[in-house]
């Protein structure tokens, strides 16, 4: 691993992007950056900018609405960036996958690099997920 | 000319007061991380940070802005708290002497980093940042009043020395400034004027990140960003050792005197840092109001205090 690789790797900096979610996956996610699974301790930070951002946190279902925001986004997020989609309806939609306004599932939106599955997943599961982002 | 761009460049400029001031940084946020019972980051957090931003991120510029002085901004902010760092760090760290009234220069050189913060966030064009760029420079107004009040007050008590060298000096003949009565209300006004200049909670309006999104460093991405990252990290470090020069009684490097100085800055960020923590964000009003009425009122009894000796 090159030294470049090693340092993104050690400070991933998580935005976090709510789709037409049933706000479940977004509080699991505010669970990791409680004292209970800290995890700062691997470098992670939730910044306010996608300025900033290294890795896209996307839940929720997108529809119409949400896929030019979320398009809009990724063009705007310094490269490289990650993305994670996160609970059922990020990774294939979930329960909204026939709906009206849906706009498909995260990966037909923008390239996605890890799945994590759950309805809404634990927050072991999303740092389990994270921790194979960091292997890959 | 050799001997300057040594200062300037390693020793104890840039490089020595980054390297000082990222691991002040993660004492920061390891304290932090205990208040709140977590483990937090490790040791070479800062430096993972800055290498990630400088070497591996994209930047990108904004449209609607001014381009160049967008760029240029983070650069004179290194520059102005690495030359502030210099003219501190010289007299403290007992390698040259300074010149009569470099205190005056150091008051003047750490705003810098502030008025290019302001000036990089007005240049990006984007309104969040302007709203920033705006809270930053009403607290540079109202905190800078009460920072000249504490100097004039030390600069007063000392006998009316304006040189940084001889203020340490007199602190060695008399004993520490922090152990009179006025020097003691001078180290908590002190203490407020650096926690409003590192932008820590509460004063951390122009950089709000859950309500205007990091304010003035919205925009920044990449190498631009790793150098107002590094600015950070150099005036987290010379900000508390100038406040350690100016009251109580400078550095010494001999012997086990090392280490007292090095639990001196140690105690001075520990107090920022829990000041940060126990804090919410108070509205920019409240933070202009706390320093003009409150602080400089205190600035003023200490004034009057030393007027009488005490």
């Amino acid at each position: 691993m090159s030294f470049k690789e090693f340092c993104f790797k050690k400070s991933l900096w998580l935005f976090h992007f709510g789709g037409a979610s049933c706000n479940n996956c977004d509080i699991e996610i505010l669970d990791c950056l409680t004292p209970r699974y800290d995890v700062e301790r691997f470098g992670m930070l939730l910044v306010g900018s996608i300025r900033h951002a290294d890795v896209l946190l996307v839940n929720g279902s997108i529809n119409q609405r949400d896929k030019s925001r979320l398009l809009e986004l990724y063009e705007q997020a310094p490269k490289p960036i990650l993305v994670v989609a996160i609970g059922a309806c990020g990774c294939t939609g979930g329960i909204f996958a026939e709906g009206n306004t849906f706009a498909g599932p995260v990966d037909k939106i923008i390239p996605v690099d890890a799945y994590i599955p759950g309805c809404p997943p634990k927050p072991e599961a999303i740092l389990a997920g994270i921790v194979k982002l960091l292997n890959k | 000319m050799a001997e300057q761009l040594f200062y300037f460049l390693i020793y104890p400029g840039l490089l020595f007061a980054a390297v000082i001031g990222a691991f002040l940084s993660w004492y920061d946020r390891k304290i932090t991380a205990w208040v709140h019972f977590r483990k937090g980051p490790p040791i070479l957090q800062p430096f993972y940070d800055f290498f990630k931003l400088l070497l591996v991120k994209e930047t990108i510029l904004p449209k609607h802005g001014a381009k160049g002085v967008f760029l240029a901004a983070p650069v004179f902010a290194v520059f102005g708290a690495s030359i502030a760092g210099v003219f501190i760090l010289l007299p403290l760290l007992g390698i040259e002497t300074g010149f009569q009234g470099d205190v005056i220069v150091i008051f003047y050189l750490l705003t810098i980093p502030s008025l290019t913060y302001i000036i990089g966030a007005l240049a990006s064009g984007n309104p969040l940042a302007a709203v920033g760029g705006s809270r930053e420079m009403k607290l540079i107004l109202s905190y800078e009043l009460t920072f000249l009040l504490v100097i004039a007050a030390i600069i007063y008590k000392s006998g009316m020395h304006i040189s940084f060298d001889n203020l340490i000096a007199a602190q060695k003949v008399k004993g520490a400034f922090a152990g009179s009565i006025s020097g003691v209300i001078l180290f908590i006004v002190a203490i407020f004027c650096i926690q409003a200049k590192l932008a820590l909670v509460p004063f951390d309006q122009p950089e709000a990140e859950t309500e205007i999104a990091d304010g003035i460093m919205i925009e920044y991405s990449g190498t631009p960003f790793a150098m107002i990252k590094l600015a950070k990290y150099i005036m987290f470090f010379i900000l508390p050792a100038f406040l350690i020069g100016l009251l109580w009684g400078g550095l010494n490097f001999e012997g086990i005197n090392i280490l007292w100085s090095v639990l001196k800055i140690l105690f001075v960020v520990l107090l920022l840092t829990l000041i940060r923590n126990t804090n919410p964000r108070v509205k920019i009003k409240q933070a202009v109001s706390f320093f003009m009425v409150w602080m400089n009122l205190l600035a003023i009894i200490a004034i009057v205090l030393i007027y009488f000796g005490y």
